[in-house]
């Protein structure tokens, strides 16, 4: 219905144009959609877009060492930390000046925790100069540079105003050099040293555990989704009440029952014991490493794969399998090339949800994992609960997070996101 | 179900080495605690097939001939491993006594289309032997903690007492615990409370907002979509510290402005912070069901002159009901067991049932926690039967045949 | 919207029904038979005294975050919190907790002697009121360790003579001093050993020779449970969970004090709290830090109380009977040959060090 072949607009029956009243609709369904979302699209920005972003933007925020020590940093501008000599007088002297007002609103301390995750050290250096410097007059007291030094040796220590200088920027990329294993140095971002490096070997273990996870419950998944959808409601709702159980148990309490079967005074070592099939000492190691955690994670998130594929599998009919064997195809084609194609769309829903669950997960992992099954999720657990270095965790979860957006941008572009089911 | 297929009786030449592999297979085991796995898989295979020849051929009579093998087996056990190996002897009897009637009559045909060949019979058990056992792995942890909350002692182990199936090695003691202990009954009732009205929030806010999204033209589809499954996708632990600025803030108002009780605005905080932890479920279980859902419906209700609420509630919900339970009851569980976010948000007085238990497993060893998971269990053992049960009778009613 | 309204009322109304008013006095702590033992000596007689109603918070383990996310957000519901020493330096340091004189807002002695004598070296930092001294050691099973029951901290490291399973802590404190003091570094010596990158090579090089051997633990009831289990034949814990396992369980396990960590538990106030319930939470720790109450601790848990005048007035196990004393790791028999855990020099390694320790674990 294209213009060039019209005389006249179309009109409709109120006798507005056609055109305008469709868009008129258009835009009024639209409206009604936004207005129908909203509500909850409003509610998740607020309470949970916003409060994680700012969370997340800690990952870059250092305002610590500029805000409690400007003087030093101005003065720091203008020496030169290659020329391999000590800061100057000026610099001493703007540093007590800044330490007495820190030290007045205890702030002295803070900026030796903030230092200490740079430098080894920096935190007794800045608590125990804190004592003697409380008693110092800026005005009168000077010079500094000895008697700072007869304080704590570190302040003669070029490396210590290195690291000043090099973390006094208002905004960092020294979390994120930190979570791939790097530093933030004055020459600029450079490896780890090799015994410190965990955080990259991490993150490649989550991804490829998650991987394996998700690989085991597509195996177990299938055949339990497959017999739920063939099997005759009565028996397959029976049956069904067998895999929602697991999902009512609490989460701990089956981490802690697999703890029970695995361990090597374990049920499951006890039972091939007794039945001789394993010699009393020779008993199977199958937690606190990397097997341990598959077979609970594979547990714990069985459900989430199981009801995506089975709600998938209950609309394929049965007559395409049936008129499959009748023209003449193997049990193996028929399987493969007609009933496996129409339950992807069920694989890749529960997949998805499978891999991004478990790379989030870090108690399940904590209690079986072992010194090898731990995941990424359990450092920043550490560092948001013990060591409280919040911008690392924040820039460890932004990677995670990112990991997960584009793993989710590549499923919505093969599946489409529309296409996941959950029973 | 009805038999699909006349059976017949089976020549001994198939019968025969069947048990007797099975025979073998379970001698296998017997054999090794035994001392050699060689010579049991030979006097297994030997004694089933000789027994299923004497049942067929001589003794003719099939009930006399299964209890007759339970006994003869139960002894056995007895006689290889005392009590226990009594009750396992017994039930191998039973499941042999079994087994080779079931060949023997071809009963295996009976209930399977009669156009399958042997090969694909043979891969039909299988295939549900291959499902039955991961059944038994998804129950397996509470096939464990069943019987480890009725132990006598306070850790996660099975005493010899309790092997010995000695009355003194088990105990009640946990579940009085939990029934008696103010702790255990406050948060399970918190848990009562917080749970259900999050589920709520979650399910009637996202319920809309499927519906909204299932329109044909919506702008920026992909954006908002993402937007309301993030809260699946952001590691917890990152979700609990921001939630917790947030809603620290949130209860500075709430209490601070408009001068609201304390416990209360605890209680909201933790209920709004599980609900959005619950809306991802929701919606991808809605926006799935609605994919399907004839658009007509609606219009074809609007043409009647029913106005888009009446629509909404006597059209469109019974018909996108399912996603929205089964949406529901994953935002139900997301709550009901959710640690982290709770141990950040939350007060000691929202202190909720995961909590105690996630205490409970750091601070001091106690089955109490096994305990309440088998309330827990058996509570949902319960529900789920009687929605079966529901479901049956409203099928029945409305004269459908039970499929 | 308006359906959430009336839910959110309704469960208003539920709640408003058991609730408690709102003046209550939170206390952390860090729940199962160590809370307990704080009601009972503490809590209860308290509120017997001033009628101030106290809910407990078993939410210790995470202490140290959530009190700066709450400083940070301006809302601190605490009053007082149940924290180890190094959580209350690092509290401390980062402004969290408030100052404690010792001599002006604790009580003394029953003989006048000053809070800060009878405490003694105990104040580790000016935020910290210590209340209890625990010390992580070792329990082994009698019935798996032969015939020569070790009596040594080395025997930890010597799988000939032990072989098996041993479960240690995951992170470095504690296992990297161990370490070096089984590889013939002196004692005076370990933290100047470890300060330096050599010494703590020497120190994982020491825990890989059993690293095999380990079951690494993060949860304070892992170690009872594993070795309840027979699943490892010696773990380190803390004493009062190994007293438990042996005198009220009646597990066969016996405890091995032998270069025993020495560390403490107590009270800090987070800083920032209203006149009103700063003076509040001062007056409950100036009460129940008092000779007597520490002393009462005692009866129900086997931590040493933290002042030197509490230590004649320990007396016997509330349900079993039993003398405490020679359960305390204070008891001069058990103190023979302890370690002092070095707070400062952790304050700075510990990011290092356990950095370090979790990428040796990961290898």
């Amino acid at each position: 219905m294209s213009e060039e072949t019209q005389t006249g607009p179309v009109l409709a029956a109120d006798g507005r144009p056609l055109k305008q009243s469709l868009a008129r609709s258009l835009r009024n369904q639209k409206l009604r959609a936004l207005a129908l979302i909203a509500p909850l699209l409003i509610f998740v920005l607020f309470s949970f877009i916003w409060p994680i972003g700012v969370m997340l933007f800690r990952s870059v925020e250092n305002g610590e060492v500029a805000e409690t020590l400007p003087n030093t940093v101005a003065a720091l501008n203008d020496w030169d930390s290659t020329a391999g000599d000590l800061p100057p007088e000026a610099v001493y002297q703007a540093f007590t000046e800044d330490m007495v007002v820190a030290i007045a609103a205890k702030n002295h301390t803070k900026i030796g925790t903030r230092l200490n995750y740079e430098k080894t050290g920096m935190s007794s250096m800045f608590r125990r100069s804190g004592r003697t410097m409380k008693k110092w007059d800026p005005e009168t007291d000077g010079p500094f540079k000895e008697k700072l030094i007869d304080v704590h040796d570190g302040w003669g220590d070029i490396e210590t105003w290195k690291t000043i200088q090099t973390h006094s920027v208002k905004y960092t990329n020294g979390y994120f050099l930190n979570a791939v294993d790097m530093q933030r140095t004055p020459e600029g971002a450079q490896a780890q040293p090799e015994e410190k490096r965990i955080l990259v070997k991490l993150f490649g273990r989550t991804m490829w555990m998650s991987m394996i996870i998700m690989g085991s419950c597509i195996l177990l998944g299938y055949p339990v989704a497959y017999i739920l959808a063939n099997l005759p409601a009565r028996k397959a709702n029976l049956l069904m009440i067998l895999v929602l159980l697991p999902f009512w148990t609490s989460l701990l309490v089956r981490t802690s029952a697999w703890k029970v079967m695995l361990q090597q005074q374990g049920v499951i070592n006890d039972v091939l014991v007794w039945i001789g099939l394993v010699a009393d000492d020779a008993r199977l190691i199958m937690i606190n490493n990397q097997f341990g955690t598959i077979v609970a994670m594979t547990h714990i998130l069985l459900p989430f794969m199981i009801l995506p594929m089975y709600s998938v599998m209950q609309t394929i009919p049965e007559t395409y399998v049936r008129a499959s064997k009748s023209l003449g195809a193997t049990n193996w084609t028929t399987f493969w090339r007609v009933y496996f194609p129409q339950s992807v769309p069920g694989i890749g829903a529960g997949s998805i949800l499978v891999f991004i669950l478990s790379i989030g997960y870090y108690i399940t992992p904590e209690i079986v994992g072992g010194t090898k099954g731990v995941f990424i999720s359990n450092r920043i657990a550490y560092h948001i609960s013990s060591s409280l270095n919040w911008g690392l965790a924040a820039a460890l979860g932004a990677i995670l997070l990112a990991a997960v957006l584009i793993l989710y941008w590549a499923y919505d572009k093969i599946v489409g996101i529309d296409n996941v089911k959950l029973g | 179900m009805a038999a699909l297929t006349p059976i017949s009786r089976k020549p001994l030449s198939l019968v025969l080495p069947t048990v007797a592999a099975f025979g073998g297979f379970f001698g296998t085991f017997v054999g090794a605690s035994n001392g050699s796995a060689l010579f049991g898989i030979l006097i297994g295979a030997a004694l089933i097939a000789s027994l299923a020849a004497f049942y067929i051929l001589v003794l003719k009579n099939e009930q006399l001939s299964r209890w007759l093998n339970i006994a003869l087996m139960g002894v056995l056990g007895l006689v290889l491993g005392g009590i226990p190996g009594l009750v396992l002897g017994a039930l191998f009897g039973w499941f042999f006594g079994w087994l080779i009637f079931w060949m023997y009559e071809g009963r295996y045909r009976q209930h399977i289309h009669p156009y399958l060949t042997s090969g694909q019979v043979l891969w039909h058990y299988t295939f549900r032997v291959i499902c039955g056992a991961i059944f038994v792995f998804l129950i397996t942890p509470i096939l464990v903690v069943l019987p480890l909350s009725f132990n006598a002692e306070d850790f996660f182990t099975f005493t010899p007492e309790m092997l010995r199936f000695d009355p003194g090695g088990y105990s009640l003691k946990h579940y009085r615990d939990f029934f008696t202990s103010n702790e255990w009954q406050r948060s399970f009732k918190n848990s009562l409370i917080i749970a259900p009205i999050a589920t709520v929030i979650s399910v009637s806010l996202g319920t809309l907002a499927a519906i909204g999204l299932s329109q044909s033209h919506v702008p920026a589809k992909r954006a908002i979509m993402a937007i309301l499954i993030s809260p699946m996708i952001v590691p917890l632990i990152i979700s609990a510290t921001g939630m917790f600025f947030f809603y620290s803030s949130v209860g500075n108002f709430l209490e601070g402005t408009l001068g609201m009780d304390k416990t209360f605005v605890g209680y909201i905080k933790v209920i709004l912070a599980h609900a959005v932890l619950g809306v991802p479920f929701v919606i991808i279980t809605v926006t799935a069901t609605l994919v399907g859902f004839d658009r007509s419906l609606t219009r074809a209700a609007a043409n009647m002159g029913a106005n888009p609420v009446t629509t909404f509630f006597r059209v469109q919900m019974p018909l996108i009901l399912p996603g929205v339970i089964s949406g529901g009851l994953f935002a139900f569980i997301t709550s009901f067991d959710e640690v982290v976010v709770v141990l950040f948000v939350g007060s000691a007085s929202q202190k909720t049932l995961p909590w105690q238990m996630f205490t409970g497993l750091r601070e001091q060893i106690s089955p109490t926690i096994l305990a309440v998971a088998t309330i827990l269990v058996i509570i949902s053992i319960g529900l789920l039967t009687a929605i079966e049960l529901l479901r049956r009778r409203s099928e029945r009613l409305r004269g459908l045949s039970p499929s | 919207m308006k359906l959430t309204k009336t839910l959110l009322a309704t469960a208003a109304v539920t709640v408003s029904a058991g609730a408690v008013v709102a003046d209550d006095m939170t206390i952390v702590s860090w729940g199962g038979a160590y809370s307990k033992s704080q009601l009972l000596a503490y809590h209860e007689p308290y509120t017997a005294k001033t009628g101030v109603n106290i809910l407990n918070d078993d939410s210790s383990a995470e202490a140290v975050a959530k009190l700066r996310a709450m400083n940070e957000a301006g809302n601190i519901t605490w009053d007082v919190v149940d924290v180890v020493a190094s959580d209350a330096i690092r509290l401390c340091d980062e402004g969290l907790a408030m100052e404690i004189d010792a001599d002006t807002q604790l009580a003394p002695a029953p003989d006048g002697t000053s809070a800060s004598e009878d405490f003694g070296d105990l104040l580790v930092s000016e935020c910290f009121i210590p209340q209890i001294v625990y010390s992580t050691t070792f329990g082994y099973r009698t019935d798996l360790v032969g015939d020569t029951p070790p009596t040594d901290i080395c025997a930890v490291f010597d799988l000939d003579m032990y072989p098996g399973k041993r479960s240690l802590e995951k992170r470095p404190i504690n296992n990297m001093e161990w370490a070096l003091l089984c590889d013939g570094v002196a004692k005076g010596d370990v933290y100047d050993v470890l300060g330096t990158p050599e010494g703590q090579d020497q120190a994982l090089a020491k825990l890989e020779t059993i690293k095999d051997s380990v079951v690494w633990w993060s949860a304070g009831a892992d170690t009872p449970q594993l070795l309840a289990d027979g699943e490892v034949i010696m773990g380190s814990t803390y004493n009062g969970r190994l007293f438990s396992v042996i005198e009220e369980q009646n597990q066969p396990v016996a405890m091995l004090w032998d270069a025993q960590v020495f560390d403490l538990d107590g009270w800090i106030i987070p800083a920032g709290l209203s006149d009103e319930r700063k003076a509040r939470a001062l007056d409950y720790i100036m009460f129940a830090t008092d000779t007597q109450r520490l002393a009462d601790q005692a009866k129900y848990i086997s931590y040493g109380p933290a002042r030197k005048s509490s230590a004649p007035l320990v007396g016997q196990h509330a349900e079993l009977g039993i003398d405490m004393a020679p359960h305390m790791p204070t008891d001069p028999n058990n103190a023979q040959n302890t370690f002092l855990y070095n707070y400062e020099f952790w304050a700075d390694y510990r990011d290092d060090i356990d950095a370090k320790f979790q990428a040796w674990l990961a290898q």
